[in-house]
């Protein structure tokens, strides 16, 4: 079985819940092993990069640090942790000044990673390579593995793939920076009738300015909304818990906007994977949408 | 209708705060940028914003400083990077945003009460102090510092946070939380510049 390691970040053990359970049932479902990294800290998000640079590529190298313990892949479903910790690992490569002061107080501060006493040091392989669970279902686990094994396919559900800003910009190791589409294929692959014609997939979510400035944070949403309301959508999949919030739970708020119902489930990618492999609903956190998902699954059980 | 002058004067001009723009990112690469404005197009804030990307650019480069860290901009940019991976002289837009916020809070430019650099500031302290992030607290202390009245709005929000078990009001903390803020005090003694790349 391949194993790799799991980053789940902050938003997973809270408001993006629903991605771990799911995240976790798909892969063991598919016999991939995703075990979760031994007190990882928070990776420092886009905030803590607007306060001290320094302390903010400390904090996300501690992760990779305690990640080089294993050597195994770390898997990192949310896309700020993702890019972040990808981010940092390549300042580490490029930059020798920062690689070696990081793992200096790494050795000086940190005797549980680098071992106790007056010998104690650090160096960072650079064997671990930060990947998305797209990345890894898509190129590891592959569309034809998932294919053969879905067993309920959601034939019928409209899904606009939705994958957010930090995954594909600055970087899109993956995927195409402009029209990506691992998602598309993998929701194609459980049966999904995808609309890859959704034009926004790679728009800003509003982020956090969500908290800070909602009356912001409800315009970038809107137009998202919008747009998958005029195009008959059921359900938009996303792969990032910001985005997923964003987009979910605001909707009575983006209906009164645009002058338009809006009532549309945001899913994780990763639950519509679990629908189509069969897992139970429960396991997969769907009762956890704002938004009733049963009406949607219904409907397009009713069409077939 | 009043109109204010829109003329900047040298006087208005801080040399130092040019030149230190101008060192942010390798090989004087911000002198490159030719001020085409995809920035500015590209961004999907720049409507909301009182100087776009560009004119950001321009001023930061020119040094007027009290424009630059005055302007709201700085706090809307949610690092998409939709600038960045536009701009045709590989200038790294997002990067320089994230500078300029520090530099806003270290100087003391940022205003006190502005809900953005109050959240990265409460962002910043729970994650030193804990390793990781409550949301829900995050939450609770900015509506405190920056106004409460702005968040009514979300209320029905929170409720179906709470309903659907995706809030958790236990602190979350990491078990090693010693190491981690010795390691982050350690790097912060230490006299090297990171560069923005």
């Amino acid at each position: 079985m391949t194993a790799y390691d799991y980053y789940p970040g902050c938003s997973l053990k809270g408001t993006g819940k629903p991605y771990e359970e799911s995240l976790l049932a798909v892969f063991e479902a598919l016999d991939v092993g995703l075990d979760e990294l031994d007190d990882w800290n928070c990776c420092g998000a886009t905030a803590y990069m607007a306060v001290d640079e320094k302390k903010a590529v400390a904090l996300a190298s501690r992760n990779l640090a305690l990640a080089e313990q294993s050597g195994k892949d770390l898997v990192a479903p949310c896309n700020a942790c993702w890019l972040v910790l990808n981010k940092t690992s390549r300042y580490l490569d490029e930059d020798q000044d920062l690689n070696d002061l990081i793992c200096s107080a790494i050795a000086g501060t940190c005797p549980s990673i680098s071992g106790n006493g007056k010998g104690a040091s650090f160096e960072f392989s650079g064997n671990v390579s930060v990947r998305h669970p797209l990345d890894v279902l898509y190129n590891d686990v592959g569309v034809e593995a998932l294919e053969n094994a879905v067993t309920n396919p959601l034939s019928g559900l409209r899904v606009a793939p939705y994958y957010g800003c930090q995954i594909v910009r600055p970087m899109s190791p993956f995927d195409d920076q402009h029209d990506p589409m691992t998602m598309d294929h993998l929701l194609a692959a459980a049966g999904c009738d995808v609309a890859s014609d959704y034009p926004f997939k790679t728009r800003c979510c509003g982020a956090s300015q969500m908290m800070t400035m909602p009356d912001v944070g409800i315009d970038l949403v809107s137009l998202l909304l919008e747009d998958a309301v005029s195009r008959d959508i059921d359900v938009i999949a996303v792969a990032c818990p910001l985005c997923q919030f964003n987009l979910e739970g605001y909707q009575p708020r983006v209906s009164k906007r645009i002058k338009a119902e809006t009532k549309i489930p945001i899913l994780y990618f990763t639950q519509l994977l679990g629908l189509a492999l069969g897992l139970d609903k429960k396991a997969l956190g769907i009762k956890r949408s704002f938004v009733p998902v049963e009406p949607v699954l219904a409907r397009r059980a009713s069409d077939d | 209708m009043t109109t204010e002058p829109m003329i900047r004067s040298e006087s208005d001009r801080d040399p130092e705060f040019a030149a230190w723009f101008t060192s942010l990112v390798e090989e004087e690469k911000l002198r490159e940028c030719i001020h085409c404005g995809v920035c500015s197009g590209n961004c999907p804030l720049a409507s909301h914003m009182d100087l776009g990307p560009r004119k950001l650019m321009a001023l930061s480069r020119q040094g007027f400083a009290e424009d630059v860290l005055g302007s709201n901009t700085i706090w809307l940019c949610t690092s998409c990077y939709a600038c960045t991976t536009a701009c045709p002289q590989q200038i790294p837009v997002t990067e320089v945003m994230y500078a300029l916020k520090r530099r806003a809070i270290e100087t003391g430019k940022a205003p006190s009460r502005h809900p953005v650099p109050v959240m990265a500031k409460g962002f910043t302290k729970m994650v030193h102090k804990r390793g990781r992030l409550t949301e829900a607290y995050l939450i609770a202390g900015l509506a405190l510092k920056s106004g409460i009245t702005r968040y009514i709005g979300m209320v029905g929000v929170g409720i179906n946070a709470l309903r659907t078990g995706r809030v958790s009001l236990k602190l979350d903390s990491i078990e090693k939380r010693d190491e981690l803020s010795r390691l982050l005090d350690a790097v912060d003694d230490h006299s090297k510049e990171v560069s923005v790349r």
